[in-house]
């Protein structure tokens, strides 16, 4: 401290600045109060179905009844240790697991040959566009009611043209080996259509005059695609795999109106785990727990693109 | 040939020439055809007659004698009407308090200053990541608390805030120049009456965009409302067009089912075929709902 400062300053300050910074924060608080009634009606909807929910989803994890009417138990970890040796949601997560990779990777590498064929804008591209895109449209029940159909045995759409090639029929959705395989495909179907919009958009962004740089060079299609492009396309396939892997979770009403997670729990998903455990047995404690192991597992992986997500949406 | 060259006449010359991106085209022609064959064994089976019988279901040559029984059947069977009506209630009750919470807080966050934004805003990214469809159990037992179980009331709450949309709102109000606002501040308009007069009619495009998400996301909801509707007359399509493929699977009755199918998405298919773009540029902005 240099001599020529006045000593006195620092005494002379030393009661209002806690004043200030109070009188401060209930000027900016004051200030703030319009914004927030502008957010009060979507947090009071967000603090009773989201975090309230989550909230909630924590207490009743820990809670069980002997039978529907008897009095709510306190039980600690009972629920989530009982969910995880039960071999129905061991099932349904082994399944569930085959599912997603096995419906991700087919829908996002078809996704991607459409996009790359069908870039270029002209009439008959949009009309092929508008083709792969209908199943992403119509609800997962519809889709499930044509597809009934098609793997109907003998007589369905697929027996019926492509079954006179096979020895031996398979019943589609009555095997237990088979099921989950032709639940599979209705997924890629439906999906295969939604992640093309996106590696659409990311083709746009790579660069032109590189690619014509390419084409100087003597590079082929391939070369093209797996140096350049690929590259390009990087986040896309990182939000596209996260959607993908949501959807394989959360987008299970085939199995509820097709196959009720049979023949002998072949088709369980977690999801439809859940559902049997708080609507068929009335078991909110274990409903709960298999939701929160769920809930967890999603969670981590979706932290992982948190951050895309905040930039994607323009930061805080 | 002629053809290709029509189609590849704008590609680099250097690659006029190769093979792969045409052997690429071929294969995504051909599985957009089998991508459209539900769609065509729908229509053919929902117009073909009864007396055709069962083996010549699959067929997806049109029947010669084409007939509207299956519609009518599908018509009288299913209580369609009553569906659609309780699916549009819940889809427009759904998407009109969204378009009050949405343009509120997306305001918010583009035009004011506030203690604890990056908090609010975190809390708002949450909702994006936790799907509504895996907290049906916690919001099933609240529905039910609130008196609102077996009601289309119930059906919707659960959907009134959304983060997908306030983003949307917040980005269209960002682009917004504020010299219009500021206009209006010197004529003494309020708050409120600034959004409503300035930034809504100004935002009109992201409406349409977030409108589209949102009406066919509720559209196509099954689980929830099958959860929270008990009685036959408060289902909506999906879930009544689950329980009358139920019904008609035991009698083998396919082409009442495909008529019923037909009669869920054609509503969908003829909006998306005259709005098209609008659609696409829509789903590629919603990414997560």
């Amino acid at each position: 401290m240099s001599l020529a400062e006045p000593a006195a300053l620092p005494v002379a300050t030393s009661a209002p600045p806690r004043l200030d910074v109070l009188k401060r924060l209930t000027i900016r608080f004051k200030a703030s109060l319009p914004a927030y009634l502008l957010l009060l009606p979507s947090l009071v909807f967000l603090a009773l179905f989201t975090y309230g929910a989550m909230g909630r989803v924590f207490v009743d994890a820990l809670y069980q009844r002997a039978t529907p009417k008897a009095p709510l138990r306190f039980v600690g970890l009972d629920n989530i240790s009982a969910v995880l040796t039960d071999p129905a949601f061991t099932g349904a997560v082994v399944n569930n697991l085959i599912y997603a990779v096995g419906t991700a990777i087919p829908s996002i590498a078809l996704a991607l040959l459409f996009a790359l064929a069908l870039a270029r804008t002209n009439a008959v591209s949009s009309a092929l566009r508008a083709a792969l895109f209908l199943p992403v449209l119509i609800p997962m029940v519809a889709a499930s009611a044509l597809f009934m159909f098609i793997f109907l045995p003998n007589v369905g759409l697929l027996d019926y043209y492509i079954g006179r090639l096979l020895p031996v029929l398979p019943n589609w959705l009555g095997d237990s080996d088979v099921a989950l395989y032709a639940i599979m495909v209705i997924t890629i179907w439906k999906n295969a259509g939604y992640y093309m919009l996106f590696f659409l958009a990311g083709l746009q962004a790579v660069p032109e005059d590189v690619m014509e740089a390419a084409h100087l060079d003597g590079a082929g299609p391939y070369m093209r695609l797996r140096h350049i492009i690929l590259p390009e396309l990087k986040p896309t396939f990182l939000f596209v795999t996260v959607i993908a892997i949501l959807n394989a979770v959360t987008q299970v009403d085939h199995v509820f109106v097709m196959t009720q997670g049979g023949p002998s729990n072949s088709t369980n998903l977690v999801l439809f785990y859940i559902y049997q455990q708080a609507v068929e047995h009335y078991d909110i404690g274990r409903a709960s727990a298999a939701t929160l192991l769920t809930l967890a597992a999603l969670m981590g992986l979706t932290a992982l693109s948190f951050r895309t997500m905040a930039n994607r949406e323009g930061g805080p | 040939m002629k053809l290709f060259d029509r189609l590849f006449g704008d590609a680099p010359l250097a690659t006029r020439g190769e093979i792969t991106p045409k052997l690429g085209f071929l294969l995504t022609v051909l599985l957009a055809v089998v991508w459209l064959i539900p769609f065509l064994w729908m229509v053919v089976a929902t117009l073909r007659p009864a007396s055709d019988g069962i083996n010549a279901m699959a067929e997806l040559m049109p029947s010669l004698k084409p007939t509207l029984d299956n519609v009518r059947d599908a018509w009288e069977i299913g209580d369609f009407p009553r569906y659609t009506i309780n699916t549009t209630i819940i889809c427009a009750g759904i998407l009109l308090v969204q378009f009050v919470t949405i343009t509120l807080a997306g305001f918010a966050f583009a035009r004011l200053a506030f203690v604890g934004k990056t908090l609010i805003f975190y809390l708002f990214l949450m909702q994006l990541m936790l799907v509504p469809v895996l907290l049906i159990v916690p919001n099933l037992s609240l529905v039910a608390q609130l008196g609102l179980y077996d009601t289309l009331t119930g059906v919707m709450m659960p959907f009134f805030a959304s983060a997908f949309g306030t983003f949307l709102m917040r980005q269209a109000f960002e682009a917004i120049p504020t010299e219009l606002e500021d206009a209006a501040l010197i004529d003494g308009a309020s708050l409120l009456q600034r959004i409503r007069h300035i930034y809504v009619p100004l935002s009109m495009p992201s409406f349409s965009a977030f409108a589209i998400i949102s009406v066919t996301s509720h559209w196509n909801d099954f689980l929830w409302p099958l959860m929270v509707i008990n009685s036959p007359d408060k289902r909506p399509l999906t879930v009544g067009l689950s329980v009358f493929t139920k019904t008609a699977e035991g009698t083998q009755a396919w082409g009442t089912i495909a008529a019923g199918t037909l009669m869920v998405i054609g509503p969908l298919l003829v909006t998306f075929l005259i709005f098209q773009k609008r659609f696409i540029s829509s789903f590629v902005t919603s990414g997560i709902k």
